[in-house]
């Protein structure tokens, strides 16, 4: 049905609010990081405005920056090793709760519950855990005979625990996409390879996994989106230390801004646009596929 | 036979995944003196609720906080939310997927970009470490999300329904107000809950627009209690079971709406 012009009026008149919206409190905050990237700010400058303009200078400064090696590195291993396995064991769930047996329904709804507490209180509940001398996973670990390991404050493992702990978050967010997309696959496909004997593994590699690659694609850059920005869990469980060993770009961003005693908001607002120039780019990717899949 | 063992299984699996719930818990119940025993105790025997007492002394302030601007953050945003969401699905007018889309590219933008240029402009306008501004800035994380559920449910509400009351001389507000919206309350109470788990949660706005603030929410009470060093772990984990109230209700109240809302926009219908 085409709308005439007065109808056109009306349903802008329903979406102004939120246009309005979007660009005071999206647009404009972009901007305004656009624009702190592209001055000298010092915190008298900013208070009071008169930065000298500086082109490319603070991006030129945290790309010769030691820490931007690092911070890039852990950001793509951080990403990487945390939506292999949230993919991984989410699919597995997935697949396992599938098979609809008793208490099945109420044990997923509890597999929900990670995904829900705020970031804050599960990153401090992990940083308690992983403690070095009175936390519960060292201790678990003595008991089979394994030495301790200074999760937290040694260089090493810091990067390791923090994608242990996103992982753990991250993966009732697969599990429940992934569910959803196997109930959308039909069970007379299923029925039909039983009465052709296959195996249950067949089925899985013959009908599920392909079956499922759609929802898959899309759960994997949802994830890869959704990781890319995780800030809190880093920034809670180690600050991004010992040494910048478990800095990403996120972390970065925000004690070059915020965490030091004297702000550096121009470097810091360039990391963060390097940050959304990755986002928007798996984003648009993401766009794509789903419009493709629509079709 | 194999469903009970499938079940046993299961149990296994999410008790296996909520251990760290359970430790948090557990941790909260502890007594200073028992918290660094070796081996650590798996139950708090000789518990004590001096972690739960701190909560009630310290912390009852911030968690007040975090209430209203949950609160405020769902206001704001069912209110912007709900009528574009009407717009776009029933009315599509000349642009509508030029906003959608635009929508959609806002939930990708990563929290601390957001935070570090709404510090710029509230440092300038002065509103720094109040309620309303950080209700506004939280409400950048759910609004966009809001007008996508909006949009894909209102698609499904039947033309007849809003035809009908056209006939009955109804305009498109009151269309929108007395017909659209009494049949969208499934949408939104999933918008609701998760603005409100969203705000609630919040840590980043939280850390950069009110850090300085007289009222703090209940993220940036944990934080502190971290930060200082404090080495009262149970009052720590007292706290956060306490923030976690919110979530553990939700699930228990409204599972199919939050099984709904982690679902919507990842998987077509």
């Amino acid at each position: 049905m085409r709308r005439s012009k007065t109808g056109d009026w009306a349903a802008w008149a329903f979406l102004a609010p939120v246009t309005l919206y979007l660009a005071a409190f999206y647009a404009y905050p972009l901007y305004r990081n656009v624009e702190l990237s592209l001055r000298n700010y010092t915190v008298r400058s900013f208070v009071q405005g008169g930065a000298p303009f500086a082109g490319l200078d603070n991006y030129r400064k945290i790309l010769s920056d030691p820490t931007f090696g690092p911070a890039l590195l852990h950001t793509v291993v951080f990403t990487g090793a945390s939506l292999a396995f949230q993919f991984g064991i989410g699919l597995a769930l997935a697949v396992f709760f599938h098979q609809h047996f008793p208490l099945s329904r109420t044990l997923r709804a509890l597999f929900l519950v990670p995904w829900l507490l705020p970031l804050i209180v599960s990153a401090s509940t992990w940083s308690w855990m992983l403690n070095s001398d009175a936390g519960v996973v060292n201790a678990a670990l003595g008991a089979v005979g394994v030495g301790p390991v200074n999760w937290l404050t040694s260089p090493d493992w810091s990067l390791v625990s923090v994608i242990i702990a996103n992982i753990w978050i991250g993966i009732p967010f697969n599990l429940v996409v992934l569910y959803s997309g196997l109930q959308a696959i039909p069970t007379t496909m299923y029925e039909a390879a039983s009465l052709d004997g296959a195996t249950g593994w067949q089925r899985f590699w013959r009908i599920t996994f392909p079956l499922l690659r759609p929802v898959s694609a899309i759960t994997l850059l949802l994830g890869l989106i959704y990781t890319l920005k995780v800030f809190d869990i880093i920034w809670i469980m180690t600050r991004g230390g010992p040494t910048d060993s478990s800095t990403t770009f996120a972390t970065w961003s925000y004690r070059l801004g915020f965490g030091n005693l004297l702000p550096s908001f121009g470097p810091g607002a360039a990391v963060g646009n390097l940050l959304i120039v990755m986002a928007l780019v798996f984003g648009l990717v993401y766009i794509r596929l789903q419009r493709r899949q629509r079709a | 036979m194999t469903r009970l063992l499938r079940t046993v299984a299961g149990v296994v699996l999410t008790a296996f995944m909520l251990f760290p719930v359970y430790w948090m818990i557990n941790v909260s119940f502890t007594r200073d003196r028992d918290m660094r025993a070796d081996p650590p105790h798996l139950f708090p025997v000789n518990g004590t609720l001096e972690g739960y007492r701190a909560v009630l002394d310290q912390q009852l302030p911030y968690l007040g906080t975090s209430l209203l601007v949950g609160l405020g953050t769902v206001a704001l945003t069912v209110t912007l939310a709900a009528p574009a969401g009407y717009a776009l699905a029933k009315l599509r007018p000349v642009g509508g997927g030029v906003l959608s889309f635009v929508l959609l590219i806002a939930q990708m933008i990563p929290g601390i970009i957001m935070a570090m240029g709404f510090y710029a402009i509230y440092l300038n306008l002065g509103v720094l470490n109040s309620i309303p501004g950080l209700i506004l800035a939280d409400s950048t994380i759910a609004v966009p999300f809001g007008v996508l559920i909006f949009t894909a449910f209102m698609s499904g509400i039947p033309e007849e329904l809003m035809q009908a009351a056209v006939v009955d001389g109804a305009g498109r507000l009151r269309t929108f107000w007395s017909v659209v919206l009494p049949v969208s309350r499934n949408s939104i109470v999933t918008v609701s809950l998760f603005a409100f788990l969203w705000a609630w949660s919040d840590f980043i706005f939280a850390s950069t627009l009110d850090g300085g603030g007289d009222h703090q929410p209940i993220t940036l009470g944990i934080y502190q209690y971290i930060g200082n060093n404090n080495q009262q772990w149970n009052a720590i984990m007292a706290t956060a079971v306490v923030a976690s109230v919110p979530a553990t209700i939700l699930l228990v109240l409204a599972q199919r709406y939050v099984a709904a809302g982690v679902t919507a926009g990842a998987v077509k219908d």
